[in-house]
């Protein structure tokens, strides 16, 4: 393993003396998501492995190159996971990946983001240097929050070595309900239902049809599922429609057409987009076929939120952007922090936005 | 002393007249307090072993006094310290000498609480309870809860990346905050968050919760809100042994149950606080635990009984349980007033606020028995068990020659001892001036150096709250070398 990190430094070195950019890889299986790769790759997925792993302490730190699926196997084994069900997309999905993409599932309306269970990182700098930010431990306020800045962060600023994530006891009991209603309806009863005390762990709106998943204690699950009413679906079904939802393999997602993700408050109305939608987190995600960009991107804004062209061809990422335009001050503060770390900008040049 | 040498740094060379009089073009003359005797309450915060009069405080009303102000300082070059309700415990807010404080206080409104979106939006001087208050109408409330709760404000909240006893379940700041609106040094209004789950680009909301005023001026948060529990219950256990009580801890969460919260004192912290709150605590136990469940009735029911078949299997000596929400109230009130009822058995006390594995625990408070011999001082034990996060009280008198360099060792070896354990030297507290040195001991001199280009990212000139948080890496060199040539290192 050292082995490989020394190598690694070694191409980083070459690469920041010649001015060239490294795409970092690990299974590959994110590549159709944000901007396209650029420069020689960097092949991280050997550096692998559970480095660390107690139940009790309710922690567990893994090499970036581990697939998610070894990952998800061991934690299973001890009645855990990682509650925020990160999406795959596809078999040689790594921890890294996940951690760089820094994505969600199915349940982050009930549960938070991936960033909210991140503790602590080791990562690769464009200096060359091995760095460790965070730790293992639930509770660390000494020096910035950098573990949950490079969450996300598309792996613009560094390479990462090794993650340490909070990991949560496997819920009890679940089950899963649907209801007849239309857009605004629905909109309407999942903003109300958030504001009580109910055990819902994931919501999914399409096409006229509500589908809700109630997850937690045995008792509280069938209290809720009186209190609601619906139908409910069942079991083999519910967990492959959420498993569908989480891998965007759900016939919503299938075909070539552009998919953006409008992220918004739950509390948006219905847009005036055209095109079909689905509609996640209690209303707070938001998912588009279709449409024209620059009308997307201006509504998801107004909405109070933002968008992403998801998925696409290179050309229309490269016309629209994939993500929504930064303010000025924030921008500069992005290509600051992108120096900070990755000084000659050697890292996944332009995988978030042109120019960092 | 190296603290001192925090807030007395000169690196800055401020003309106080023509400073006084830039901000007096800019500001209503009761904006500014210039005079010593209407400075003094500003000159520390919570750690009022250091205390430091600032060149001037300012008191704005409103953002745009601020950013006023801010514009200001960015021009002459001088230091920004923001101060919030200053109940901070690490001098995140001691003032600089040659720096301006920045008194939020005034920004009080809570702008607006919306139930449906579940979210408020409020200033940065809005207490941290009246949230709660204010959200109370509609069965919510914020679900982070320091024990400064009546008092600590969001903005510092949000700068300290503050805790409490319900965060194993409901999480930190960083956890409970959806956007931070505020201040770049050179006067540039900036928002991080939304009022969605995420924003474009690098999660600068995350890096703003804990950067200690830092990297920008908060002018105003936007807070989820949680709905309230429909019922919370706690149970009260007690151990003849502080190793059994470690070991429930760990046995709860193995049990696959999240406690609501999970607290634990040792028997000094017992005996300080039953005579002051008479919260019912056993005064014959090494140690106690306070483990809460809530949710709905039956799920409450269910999980408190698996909770006690854990708390009997590990040997639990006595346990009772809430029978109803006013001796909740009361079981929690020990806890809560632990703090002060320390405060009353001694003339001063240092509180620590290491976080270790929840499996060195018991092994961390034998560490700490022996550390309280061998500096012949008295440190009482509350842990945040469930998330592994000590306060450690130590006791000592500052007019006693010598205690406080005891205690402040003390304190540094425990921390050391945190660090050595896995964990780090601050889990909730912040770093401010108190371990600034201390950061060197978790930290390698590239990190540091990291941390110190994050900065600059924000803030070229270093002028927000500068002296705190990252040590120079001057300093980090002195201590290490330090460290090197002590024999009374307690690591072994």
């Amino acid at each position: 393993m050292e082995g490989l990190i020394e190598n690694w430094i070694g191409r980083v070195a070459d690469a920041a003396s010649a001015g060239r950019s490294l795409a970092i890889r690990g299974g590959g299986s994110k590549a159709f998501y944000a901007c396209p790769e650029q420069g020689e790759v960097l092949e991280v997925s050997g550096h692998r492995g559970i480095v660390a792993y107690e139940p009790t302490e309710l922690v567990v730190t893994a090499r970036a190159g581990t697939p998610l699926r070894e990952l998800a196997a061991a934690l299973a084994e001890k009645g855990q996971w990682l509650p925020f069900e990160p999406p795959h997309f596809g078999a040689s999905a790594t921890v890294g990946g996940m951690f760089a993409a820094g994505l969600s599932g199915p349940r982050r309306q009930a549960v938070g983001a991936l960033r909210d269970y991140v503790l602590g990182v080791k990562v690769l700098n464009g200096s060359g240097e091995v760095l460790s930010f965070g730790g293992q431990v639930m509770k660390n306020v000494a020096g910035y929050d950098v573990a949950r800045l490079f969450a996300g962060s598309l792996g613009t600023l560094g390479v990462v070595l090794e993650v340490s994530l909070k990991v949560l006891p496997l819920p009890v009991a679940e089950k899963s309900l649907r209801f007849s209603i239309d857009e605004a309806a629905a909109l309407g009863k999942l903003n109300a239902w958030g504001g009580r005390p109910l055990p819902i762990s994931a919501s999914a709106w399409h096409q006229g049809v509500l589908t809700l998943r109630l997850s937690g204690a045995a008792a509280a699950v069938a209290a809720a599922q009186r209190h609601l009413g619906g139908e409910e679906l069942a079991a083999g079904l519910a967990t492959a429609f959420w498993e569908s939802l989480r891998e965007q393999t759900y016939a919503f997602f299938a075909g070539d057409a552009p998919l953006w993700r409008l992220s918004l408050p739950s509390v948006a109305p219905p847009q005036p987009l055209p095109g079909s939608t689905l509609i996640e987190w209690g209303g707070a995600q938001r998912w588009l076929r279709e449409g024209d960009g620059r009308a997307i991107r201006v509504a998801a804004a107004r909405a109070g939120g933002h968008a992403t062209l998801f998925r696409a061809d290179h050309a229309l990422k490269a016309s629209e952007g994939v993500f929504q335009p930064l303010p000025a001050p924030l921008l500069r503060i992005h290509r600051q922090l992108k120096r900070a770390f990755d000084p000659q900008g050697v890292f996944n040049r332009g995988r978030m936005y042109p120019g960092l | 002393m190296s603290i001192e040498s925090s807030v007395a740094d000169r690196r800055f060379t401020v003309d106080r007249q023509a400073l006084i009089a830039s901000l007096r073009a800019v500001l209503p003359e009761q904006a500014l307090l210039v005079e010593e005797e209407e400075m003094r309450p500003y000159e520390c915060d919570g750690l009022t072993a250091y205390r430091q009069l600032p060149l001037i405080v300012a008191l704005p009303a409103d953002e745009a006094q601020v950013q006023a102000i801010v514009k200001v300082c960015h021009a002459l070059k001088v230091p920004v310290v923001a101060r919030g309700a200053a109940t901070g415990l690490s001098g995140g807010a001691t003032p600089h000498r040659d720096g301006v404080v920045v008194s939020l206080a005034k920004l009080k409104k809570i702008i607006s609480v919306d139930p449906v979106s579940r979210t408020a939006v409020v200033q940065p001087g809005v207490r941290n309870l009246s949230v709660s208050e204010a959200a109370a109408p509609y069965a919510l409330y914020y679900a982070p809860d320091p024990s400064s709760q009546i008092a600590c404000t969001i903005g510092g909240n949000v700068a300290e990346n503050a805790g409490g006893v319900h965060c194993l379940k409901y999480g930190l700041t960083v956890h409970n905050v959806m956007r931070v609106r505020g201040l770049t040094i050179d006067g540039e209004i900036v928002e991080f968050g939304n009022a969605a789950l995420d924003a474009p680009g690098y999660d600068l909301l995350a890096l703003m919760n804990g950067s200690e005023g830092l990297l920008a001026v908060i002018t105003e948060v936007t807070v989820r809100l949680t709905p309230k529990p429909e019922l919370a219950q706690v149970v009260i256990a007690s151990f003849g042994d502080v190793r059994q009580a470690g070991d429930a801890v760990a046995g709860i969460i193995a049990a696959g149950i999240i406690p609501a919260g999970l607290e634990m004192m040792d028997r000094k912290a017992i005996h300080a606080v039953e005579p002051y709150v008479n919260a019912g605590y056993d005064m014959d136990a090494a140690a106690i635990l306070l483990c809460e469940s809530d949710g709905t009735p039956e799920e409450v029911a269910e999980e408190i009984g698996r909770m006690t078949a854990v708390l009997e299997q590990s040997g639990a000596s006595g346990i009772r349980v809430s029978q109803d929400e006013a001796e909740r109230l009361r079981f929690w009130a020990g806890r809560k007033a632990a703090f002060p009822a320390v405060g009353r058995m001694t003339p001063d006390y240092l509180c620590m606020d290491g976080t270790i594995p929840r499996k060195r625990l018991a092994e961390m408070l034998d560490a700490i028995n022996r550390l309280s011999e061998k500096y012949a001082l008295r440190c009482a034990n509350v842990f945040h068990a469930g998330d592994g996060n000590l306060h450690p009280l130590i006791m000592y008198d500052a007019n006693q020659p010598g205690e406080l360099d005891r205690a402040l060792a003390f304190g540094a070896a425990i921390l050391e001892l945190s660090v050595k354990f896995g964990g780090t030297i601050t889990g909730e507290h912040g770093v401010g001036i108190e371990k600034v040195d201390v950061m060197a001991e978790q930290f390698s001199l590239a990190e540091i150096a990291a941390f110190h280009r994050l900065k600059a990212a924000f803030d070229e000139h270093g002028l927000l709250n500068p002296g705190k948080g990252v040590p120079t890496l001057a300093r980090c060199r002195e201590y290490t070398l330090a460290r090197v040539g002590s024999a009374t290192s307690p690591r072994s």
